[in-house]
């Protein structure tokens, strides 16, 4: 059955912002879908909020929409698209929902557009625990015990039933959220009153505990001619109750028999044909009861998911483009598998490796955060490896992780006696750690039954996890480092640090002596089907075995490196970057991608022309270059677009002798040397904040107090923000520094590693510029002035662009301060600079030679590939070829447009995930240390509309009447009283604590005095957390009064999260907000394209020419 | 760790450890692409004079138990493995398999790229190759065990269904919808048993067959003193074209037209008995991913493979069956492979016979192919030469049915 001819356009829905459970695999299907429909002829129209996107360029859709998605801006796009069809099964949950919705306000039967890839039907079927449970039953397979409650009350009538542990689901939402373990009453009473509320139904199903089981995963496709195939099975390492996204899993599934794995084999099918889906992927849960094999069928998701993406990248079966294709109508066996280019998709993939994934968290930007693993996911990203056995993956991917002591290690000796008990005890409840310990107690001597025991982790994986052991222990006792000790070593996965540290000797001793020694990798080719045929995709995994594939070539190759697991601070924008950079070389050179990450674009073997999925560390990029280097000549690498994990390679790299591009790692130094940077800045004639160094708590002062209080303090060797604060006076540089001190080595009581402290310019615009430079001319990509004050860090601050408040004037200035800058340090390519601009002094904070996280936000909102262009710097063309070839265009951000579009970045953080101990939430608090995980873009004629349509990406948006609760800090409220007259004149409601009321009063904004939650604590009286709890609030204005979780400011904000209100935590934010809300109230959003904004921009253009 | 070497005839050399039993074997190396089902290849009699490489690292992971084996013995020639399993991980786990190697007196290899030496074999096509560990690796050249290698037989002209077929016939009960036994089965089949797996009777007899498992050497009375509704034949080992007494007494079926049905080497031998050739494939198709088109249907199905010789017949439209001047009238290719256009099935159109190149018992793979056994079925329910008051199918009134009738009864 060829392609549908009644389908010509089709609206795909993205996923939105980057938010944990819901990241850039959904980046990654959608592009695939985009190219495939754009392939096949169809006008593709794109809706994603989310502008770090690749699928959101403008290149891969005919109409491209970076607009909320939501029922009012979807309806308002497919009215002026009429798009034939809807494609909601690539964009997660957030794009089934959304299609779900369309349909039960009667859009899609009102502009008469189908839903293809899974319609109504099959989605409530999958989704709906009630629904899918009689699937499932219909199916042979079997539920676990259950029941449906949508009250509190029903849960504990249900829980008399069952018994506890329970496991509570909220139904329709996504990454588990809302889920969780119920011990007791009390438990039950929290997680189920949580997930009632997250539930957009209003549903939660409890379950008897599977606690322990084997957790087992299918993907399978199906397409219009019933043909079904199961694309791979991912085995949890794991068992049962920690969430799929936050286990160590593997694909193929280890510890299953035949005949056990073709039981979920034929369940999984007869499920996907009585849920419906009729052309596309699902994925489908197991539980396995490990001493029984009893099987439980946990949930579906009736979409591409993140395992789907997982299971395309571990047997290179595209599934996103497969689930395109069949949605317009191909079957399985009309599609060529592109790896071998003679075979048809409809077959199921054979693989001679073993693929690990081990997920990245980032507890530590949550301190408060209870880091139990549940059914929740937690963690931020993740990493993937390929070997040619278990523990030869496993080490690969345990370091593609990129965080300290995430890898096996043998130090020091090992725990005994009470030591090791309790390490086994502690092995019960899972953590981010638990590989580690298990590694760590099993090396101590415990046995695989006793780790068993505490982990229910399958004793196959255990003893692997000895054999690694047992290969350290033989490494770091053999007489020589002989090339059979190194070679078993490495089958085994160590690295040449591992080893290293084994011996006692350099990594690069013992690298000379694996080179000495000929002990090299080679590397295989995923191939979909274990050799059987000919593969023509060069997608490669490095392996210690006999033969190589890497062909020959003559091309010059250019190698980019990745940026590795996503984590906050360095997620999908820097994938943006990556890909960019492969597309845009492709012509003039054989692009070559390394990374480990498999959610990404980048990682996609249609990306590059040749794809190694490699952990981004020196011992692997190295050994990928000499790889390459015996394939054919290698132009040059380039580290600077992928992050800071690249970016710390590149001085190692470059004293290997490689070759690398664009800004040398000379001027990486120049720019993170503090002193090197401030010689620079003094040569230019820039200021910076006043700073200082400190290791003792008087020094410290002394600094403080020379430079002048507010300062902001943070540890030198830090990034991203880390432990960075901002201290106001005396007391709370005291306090800082004795954590400091307490978190210290106690080997060096009373010292610590050196503090930075900088001048804190409170107040201050603070603004971005992302800019390129070539070596003799600068192109100012982007001016991004900050919402929020300067202080809270630029990934967690809204900004805008252009600048809504700097003069023509002003952005001379930074022109030129940018210009000499990148001269000074020595740029030669992108480069992020972050100003602060007080009384007429443009400070600078900060320049980071590499790609940034902005870099598509501006190249989004401008219409200016920046990646694209920096990729062709780096390769030596100037900034004056590009203008004249179109890809720069002549006026750069200095000159402004006044009739351009303003843009407004969003980020989108994750508290609602995090919770303490005591189940409550985080404080939800902004600062210095960077916490979001995505972001997203509003787009519009103007600043109010474009920050209104920001809010709504990102949130719900902000509400347009009700009512709002105003409490600031004593320094704000002069500040809060003209945008709460103007809420108070919009009808709003206000409540007020009584400090901020009295202000009000004074100025003549009536208010309602609430109690705060601490005096109500004493007196019994409803308070603000009462209030919000209760749903009866709708805005919060909160802003902190100096650091600090104070009491009642963070359990304000947390109720707020967890009630999922807006909450406004600046002075800026809410004269924003009020603007914003005013924009709403005039009307539905108009949407616009990217493309026609470019038109637009264009005709603009051309009428100054003229 | 003891040191193995494979040896391949055309002298490439891969050098691991030994796996299972220590000494030497000699056979036709062959891969399979299967990921799970080690206990089902390796007692697979199909596998018989064959080395079996595995493509999937990790074997041996959920050890052995009494209940997945496909025939009373492993019958692979010798094993090679990447990365054997240390211990058995499984609740139905009985023994650890390379326990079960050694008792077996299997000979394998461990620790080599069993990826190059795949892709070694996909391109020059499979060939003789030896396993050499301890004594047979110590005390002889190099040279010596390459000679040995190429003296050992080829695949190709070998008869090897004797070897593995069972010596005394047996009957497989039929079962009921509860997995009682019938005492009045729907159907009564004889299989000849040319290396037969235990999966295939134990399908058919839940579907209500009563199975008589007869040997290979087996005569047309033999059969029919059994009074079948349908004949099957067996997968097996071996050169389809040195099958002569097992073609010669399939035409003897087909002439009094009893329902037939064959799979693997049964399907080769209709092939033949048609008339048409058979011939080796560079590399045969050995796993569990392999896409089959029904062509009565347009569906594909995922189907387990194991063969190396394939059927030599026009793939498209209807054909006159060559042999004896289209004695057995039209047939056509009902199923081939998607990856390579290797007929997979054929199907008689003047005669109540059938037969796939694959496996629709899976054991191990998947069982998207089980609804053969039914069209067995409704094939016996309409030609069964016993249709009559003995018969519990609908009665048939159609002349094939009546003429199938008369030959019996001649």
């Amino acid at each position: 059955m060829p392609r549908r001819t009644d389908i010509n356009s089709v609206l795909v829905i993205g996923s939105g912002p980057i938010v944990i459970g819901q990241a850039c695999e959904f980046d990654y299907s959608g592009t695939q879908a985009c190219r495939v429909l754009k392939a096949e002829g169809m006008r593709v129209v794109l809706v994603n909020s989310n502008p770090a996107t690749i699928m959101t360029d403008p290149d891969f859709a005919d109409a491209t929409y970076v607009e909320p998605i939501n029922l009012e801006v979807l309806t308002s796009v497919i009215d002026k698209e009429r798009p034939d069809a809807i494609l909601p099964t690539l964009g997660g949950q957030t794009g089934l929902n959304a299609a779900v919705a369309l349909h039960e306000a009667g859009v899609l039967e009102r502009y008469g557009v189908e839903l293809i890839g899974a319609d109504v039907d099959a989605i409530r079927k999958g989704e709906d625990r009630e629904q899918f449970r009689e699937v499932v039953t219909r199916c042979g397979g079997e539920n676990a015990r259950s029941a449906i409650a949508h009250t509190l009350d029903e849960c504990f009538a249900a829980a008399d039933d069952l018994g506890y542990p329970l496991v509570v689901r909220p139904s329709f939402t996504m990454g588990g959220l809302g889920s969780g373990i119920a011990y007791t009453p009390d438990d039950l009473r929290e997680i189920a009153g949580a997930g009632l509320h997250y539930s957009p139904v209003t549903e939660v199903l409890l379950e008897e505990s599977i606690l322990g089981w084997k957790e087992i995963e299918l993907e399978l496709m199906r397409d219009r001619n019933d043909n079904v195939v199961v694309v791979c099975s991912i085995e949890n390492v794991d068992p049962v109750g920690v969430h799929t996204g936050d286990s160590v899993t593997i694909a193929p599934a280890l510890t299953l028999t035949d005949r056990e794995y073709h039981r979920l084999r034929d369940l999984g099918i007869a499920i996907i044909r009585e849920v419906g889906v009729e052309t596309g992927g699902c994925n489908i849960q197991f539980a396995v009861h490990p001493a029984n094999g009893r099987i439980i069928v946990i949930e579906m998701n009736p979409r591409v998911s993140r395992s789907s993406a997982l299971a395309s990248k571990a047997t290179g079966f595209p599934i996103a483009k497969i689930a395109a294709r069949v949605a317009i109508g191909y079957t399985l066996d009309e599609i060529t598998n592109d790896i071998t280019g003679t075979t048809p998709a409809s077959f199921e993939p054979t693989v001679d490796y073993i693929v690990v994934k081990v997920p990245r968290f980032a507890f530590e930007k949550f301190p408060s955060a209870d880091p139990t693993l549940t059914t929740t996911m937690k963690s931020v990203g993740e990493a993937m490896s390929l070997g040619r056995n278990f523990t030869e993956a496993l080490g690969k991917a345990l370091r593609s992780i990129d965080k300290k002591g995430t890898s096996f290690h043998w130090d020091g000796e090992p725990p005994t006696g009470a030591q090791l008990d309790a390490l086994v005890e502690s092995l019960r409840v899972p953590t981010e750690h638990r590989f580690v310990d298990l590694q760590q107690a099993l090396r101590a001597g415990a046995s695989v039954e006793r780790v068993f025991d505490a982990t229910w982790i399958d004793p196959w994986f255990l003893d692997q996890v000895q054999l690694v052991n047992e290969v350290a222990e033989a490494t770091r006792t053999a007489p020589r480092l002989t090339a059979e000790v190194l070679v078993r070593a490495k089958k085994h996965g160590l690295s040449d640090v591992q080893i290293a540290s084994l011996r006692g000797v350099s990594e690069d001793t013992v690298r000379a002596y694996r080179w000495a020694l000929d002990v090299r990798p080679v590397y295989k080719t995923v191939d979909t089907c274990a050799a059987e045929f000919a593969a023509r995709t060069p997608y490669h995994y490095s392996a210690y075995d006999e033969e190589t594939e890497i062909a020959p070539r003559e091309r010059p190759a250019v190698i980019i490196l990745g940026s590795g697991p996503n984590r906050i601070g360095q997620g999908i924008e820097f994938d943006y970057s990556c890909v960019h950079a492969a597309l845009a070389l492709r012509t003039e050179y054989e692009t070559v991608m390394v990374n480990c990450n498999p959610e990404t674009v980048s990682t996609d073997y249609d990306t590059s022309d040749r794809l190694y999925f490699e952990p981004l560390t020196f011992e692997d990029v190295l050994e990928v270059y000499e790889a390459e280097l015996a394939a054919g000549p290698v132009a040059g690498l380039i580290v600077t677009l992928g992050g800071q994990t690249p970016l710390s390679l590149a001085q190692r790299l470059a004293d290997a002798g490689l070759p690398i591009w664009g800004t040398p790692p000379e001027a990486i130094d120049a720019a993170e040397d503090r002193g090197r940077f401030g010689a620079v800045l003094e040569a230019a004639g820039l200021p910076a904040p006043a700073y200082g160094t400190a290791t003792t708590l008087a020094a410290a002062r002394q600094t403080a107090h020379r430079i002048g209080f507010p300062v902001l303090v943070r540890p030198s060797y830090v990034l991203g923000g880390r432990g960075m604060e901002i201290v106001y006076d005396d007391a709370a540089l005291t306090e800082y520094v004795e954590r400091a001190l307490a978190a210290g080595d106690p080997a060096r009581a009373g010292s610590m590693p050196p503090l930075l402290i900088d001048r804190f310019l409170d107040d201050a615009i603070e603004i971005d510029v992302d800019a390129l430079y070539d070596g003799t001319e600068l192109y100012l990509g982007g001016v991004m002035e900050h919402i929020e004050e300067a202080g809270i860090h630029s990934g967690d601050s809204a900004c805008a662009l252009p600048p809504v408040t700097l003069s023509a004037n002003e952005l001379a200035r930074i022109r030129s301060s940018t210009e000499a800058i990148a001269r000074g340090v020595g740029v030669r390519g992108l480069l992020n600079i972050q100003f602060a601009l007080l009384s007429d002094v443009l400070y600078v904070l900060e320049a980071n030679p590499r790609a940034s996280r902005t870099a598509p936000f501006v190249s989004k909102a401008t219409g200016v590939p920046l990646a694209k262009a920096a990729a062709l710097v780096m390769a030596g063309h100037t900034i004056a070829d590009l203008r004249s070839s179109g890809v720069l265009p002549v006026a750069d951000a200095a000159v402004l447009d006044l009739a351009a579009p303003i843009a407004v970045k969003e980020a989108v953080l994750p508290f609602k995930r995090f919770r303490t101990k005591r189940g409550h939430l985080v404080d939800t608090l902004l600062g210095p240390e960077m916490r979001s995980t995505g972001e997203v873009m509003g787009f519009a004629a103007d600043f109010p509309t474009a920050f209104a349509k920001s809010q709504a990406g990102a949130f719900g948006g902000l509400p347009t009447c009700g009512t709002v609760f105003v409490s600031v800090a004593d320094r704000d409220k002069r500040a809060v009283v003209l945008p709460v007259r103007r809420l108070s004149e919009l009808g709003f409601r206000v409540l007020a604590t009584e400090g901020t009321a009295v202000v009000l009063h004074r100025s003549g904004v009536g208010s309602t005095v609430v109690a705060k939650h601490t005096q109500g604590r004493a007196t019994g009286v409803q308070t603000i957390v009462d209030l919000i709890m209760a749903g009866q609030v709708d805005m919060v204005v909160n802003t902190p009064s100096g650091q600090g979780a104070r009491l009642d400011g963070y359990e304000i904000r947390a109720a707020t999260t967890a009630a999922d209100k807006a909450i406004i935590t600046t002075v800026q934010e809410l004269d924003a907000a009020v603007q914003a809300i005013e924009a709403v109230r005039a009307g539905p959003f108009e949407v616009t394209s990217l493309q026609d904004h470019a038109a637009a921009a264009q005709a603009r253009q051309a009428g100054t020419a003229l | 760790m003891t040191p193995a070497v494979l040896m391949l005839e055309d002298g490439r050399t891969f050098r691991g450890e030994a796996y299972g039993a220590v000494g030497e074997t000699v056979g036709e190396i062959v891969f399979t692409t299967a990921m799970t089902g080690y206990q089902e290849t390796l007692t697979d009699p199909s596998y018989h004079r064959q080395i079996v490489v595995m493509t999937a690292p990790h074997i041996g992971n959920t050890g052995v138990n009494d209940d997945d084996p496909e025939s009373k013995q492993i019958w692979v020639a010798g094993y090679v493995v990447r990365d054997p399993s240390r211990v058995a991980s499984s609740w139905r786990a009985q023994r650890r398999l390379d326990d079960d190697l050694v008792a077996a007196g299997v000979v394998g290899i461990s620790g080599i790229d069993t990826r190059a030496l795949t892709r070694h074999l996909r391109d020059r096509g499979v060939m003789r190759a030896g396993i050499f560990s301890g004594a047979a690796l110590d005390d002889r050249a190099d040279a010596d065990r390459l000679a040995q290698v190429q003296a050992a037989p080829a695949m190709q002209g070998a008869h090897l269904a004797a070897a593995v077929s069972t010596t005394e016939p047996y009957v497989v009960a039929a079962r009921g919808p509860d997995g009682a036994p019938l005492d009045r089965p729907l159907f009564r089949v004889v299989a000849l048993d040319l290396g037969i797996k235990s999966m295939t009777p134990y399908r058919m007899a839940e579907r209500g067959i009563e199975v008589h498992v007869l040997p290979a050497t087996s005569t047309l009375d033999d059969l029919l003193a059994v009074a079948p509704d349908g004949v099957f034949f067996s997968n097996g080992p071996g050169d389809p074209g040195a099958a002569r007494h097992e073609i010669a007494l399939l035409r003897s079926v087909l002439d009094r037209k009893v329902p037939f049905f064959g799979i693997c080497f049964g399907n080769q031998l209709f092939g033949r008995a048609l008339g048409f050739e058979t011939y080796k494939l560079v590399y045969g198709h050995r796993g569990t991913n392999q896409p089959v088109l029904d062509r009565a249907t347009g569906k594909v199905e995922i189907t387990t493979h194991n063969h190396g010789f394939a059927v030599d017949a026009p793939l498209e439209g209807e054909t006159v069956a060559p042999h004896d001047g289209g004695r057995y009238g039209r047939v056509k290719v009902s199923h081939v492979n998607l990856n390579d256009n290797v007929v997979e099935g054929l199907e008689a159109l003047d005669l109540p016979a059938f037969t796939v190149q694959y496996h629709p018992e899976a054991a191990a793979g998947p069982r998207d192919a089980s609804y053969l056994f039914d069209r067995f079925c409704d094939l016996m329910r309409t030609h069964s030469p016993n249709a009559g008051p003995d018969s519990t199918g609908p009665d048939s009134t159609s002349s094939d049915s009546t003429g199938s009738d008369e030959e019996h009864a001649a």
